[in-house]
């Protein structure tokens, strides 16, 4: 692999992003910000404070995490598997200098990269609602390039071996919205049977909650596990990405 | 002065492309059986067969798609599986099905395509739009690929194919499709393209394309080469015309 031909990938991402954010950008944000309205309204008039934090301060920081976890794993399950088989992308780019392991490594790369861009803006909107205490957030946008490389290398390895694209309900179903909703990000897992925050522990959302809501209250200390954690599932999790594309394109 | 005669003469007699004992297969089945060719600089090479022959297959080892199960493929005297991205650089690939970029418009087409092989957009765009004007395609350059005709889109595969100045142009099924008209069109790019020493492998069911365009073909069957021989001296041996000799050959080894 190389860094310079995966890089070549990831413009070819960026240069179509370009020409079509105006459509896809606005979308993916008012999302997050209808739950925040929604729930740190509508239930915060109900719930009031959680560990003595205003309801919609509770879960602003855990939708900068889950925005960007589904930018990542939209673009790595729906936008690679349209570019591998119907759009026939990949193979247009493996007919060029760049191998299996460059296009792979640019899938990755552009997915942790939306990651970014849609975990930042959340930064943005929730900094300027006055719902985030502490300046150390931004330490989370660096954070979220590496957590998104962990979405997207887990996208990739369901769609490296998804029969067709309908199956991709079930990583939605099974996977993403359980870990959307038992991650942290609307109320505490301590209350819930001990079985849901061990599960929770091997799923990344919940560690990337954790740094969000750690940073965001100016607490860095209480967040060093979890960014451990990341770091060594992200470096884990990396081969099988490259090995499993790698048996499905070339067959 | 001695290097100088050296380095030319080996280029002038090595082989584009020379294949030894290949083989594919896909799991059970045996897609390519134990095929030896050699293609020559400047020549246009053609294999003929019937769908399932494992023509594709060959051509997908040439340009580094995927490996060969066994045996030796070089080209340009490389390894296929060593030096992939080296020996891609100098290649051009049409591919059997339309893989245009379809989130981009035609001249966008061509200049993220150079990218993958390292060429800014300051050098690509003129050669872009050159490359349009030889496809005739330069009013369409804003177009989406959608709104494009099948003539069209082969056409601009085949521009797309020539950005990066290739010395060996892959062309699967080159005019499958295609009316009359386009693919009249098709080859007279190819025959310039020929004429500039540009070498050329091509897989095709039209034999009066292969009798147009190609100096040798090999005829393929069930995996294996049957004949490799030029279009005229396989009609003179075989009698009748290329289709004729095309039904007799491959006919025969489908008897045995």
């Amino acid at each position: 692999m190389k860094i310079k031909r995966a890089f070549r990938v990831w413009q070819r991402h960026l240069s179509v992003y370009t020409k079509l954010y105006k459509s896809s950008i606005a979308l993916n944000f008012v999302e997050p910000i209808l739950y925040l309205a929604a729930l740190g309204l509508g239930l915060g008039a109900f719930v009031r404070e959680i560990n003595g934090v205003p309801y919609i301060k509770f879960i602003a920081p855990g939708i900068i995490a889950s925005s960007s976890m589904f930018a990542a794993i939209y673009e790595c399950t729906y936008g690679t598997y349209v570019r591998m088989t119907y759009q026939k992308t990949f193979d247009a780019i493996l007919a060029t200098p760049v191998n299996l392991d460059d296009l792979v490594a640019g899938e990755l790369m552009w997915g942790a990269t939306k990651s970014l861009l849609y975990g930042s803006i959340i930064i943005i909107v929730i900094s300027l609602f006055g719902l985030v205490d502490s300046p150390l957030i931004v330490l989370a946008i660096p954070v979220l390039f590496i957590s998104g490389l962990i979405f997207a290398e887990i996208s990739v390895i369901f769609t490296a071996v998804v029969p067709g694209i309908d199956s991709f309900n079930y990583f939605y179903t099974l996977f993403m919205t359980p870990m959307f909703l038992f991650s942290g990000i609307f109320f505490p897992l301590d209350n819930l049977p001990p079985v849901v925050s061990k599960i929770a522990f091997f799923t990344p959302l919940y560690h990337l909650v954790n740094i969000s809501r750690a940073l965001s209250s100016g607490r860095p200390d209480i967040c060093a596990w979890d960014a451990l954690w990341i770091f060594v599932v992200v470096a884990l999790l990396a081969p099988y990405p490259f090995r499993l594309m790698r048996k499905r394109i070339m067959k | 002065m001695v290097l100088v005669f050296s380095v030319s003469c080996y280029n002038c007699f090595m082989n584009i492309v020379s294949a030894e004992g290949l083989t594919k297969d896909y799991n059970s089945l045996r897609a390519v059986d134990n095929i030896d060719f050699e293609i020559v600089k400047g020549e246009c090479f053609g294999f003929l067969g019937p769908n399932g022959a494992g023509k594709t297959t060959v051509m997908r080892i040439i340009y580094c798609f995927m490996a060969p199960s066994a045996g030796d493929v070089r080209v340009f005297g490389m390894n296929v599986v060593e030096s992939p991205s080296r020996i891609k650089a100098r290649i051009g690939v049409m591919p059997q099905e339309d893989n245009l970029d379809p989130d981009l418009s035609v001249i966008e087409n061509l200049i993220i395509y150079a990218r993958y092989f390292d060429i800014p957009k300051k050098v690509s765009s003129p050669i872009a739009w050159e490359l349009l004007d030889f496809v005739e395609m330069r009013e369409k350059a804003n177009v989406k690929i959608g709104n494009l005709s099948g003539g069209m889109k082969r056409r601009l595969v085949l521009a797309r194919s020539l950005i990066n100045n290739p010395e060996l142009l892959i062309l699967d099924e080159p005019t499958t499709g295609l009316d009359p008209h386009s693919r009249r069109s098709v080859w007279e790019k190819l025959n310039y393209l020929k004429a500039r020493d540009t070498t050329l492998i091509l897989t095709t069911h039209y034999m009066e394309e292969a009798e147009v365009l190609c100096d040798r073909v090999a005829i393929m069957d069930s995996g294996r080469i049957i004949t490799i021989d030029t279009p005229s001296r396989l009609v003179s041996l075989h009698g009748g015309n290329m289709e004729d000799v095309y039904l007799k050959l491959t006919g025969r080894s489908l008897k045995e």
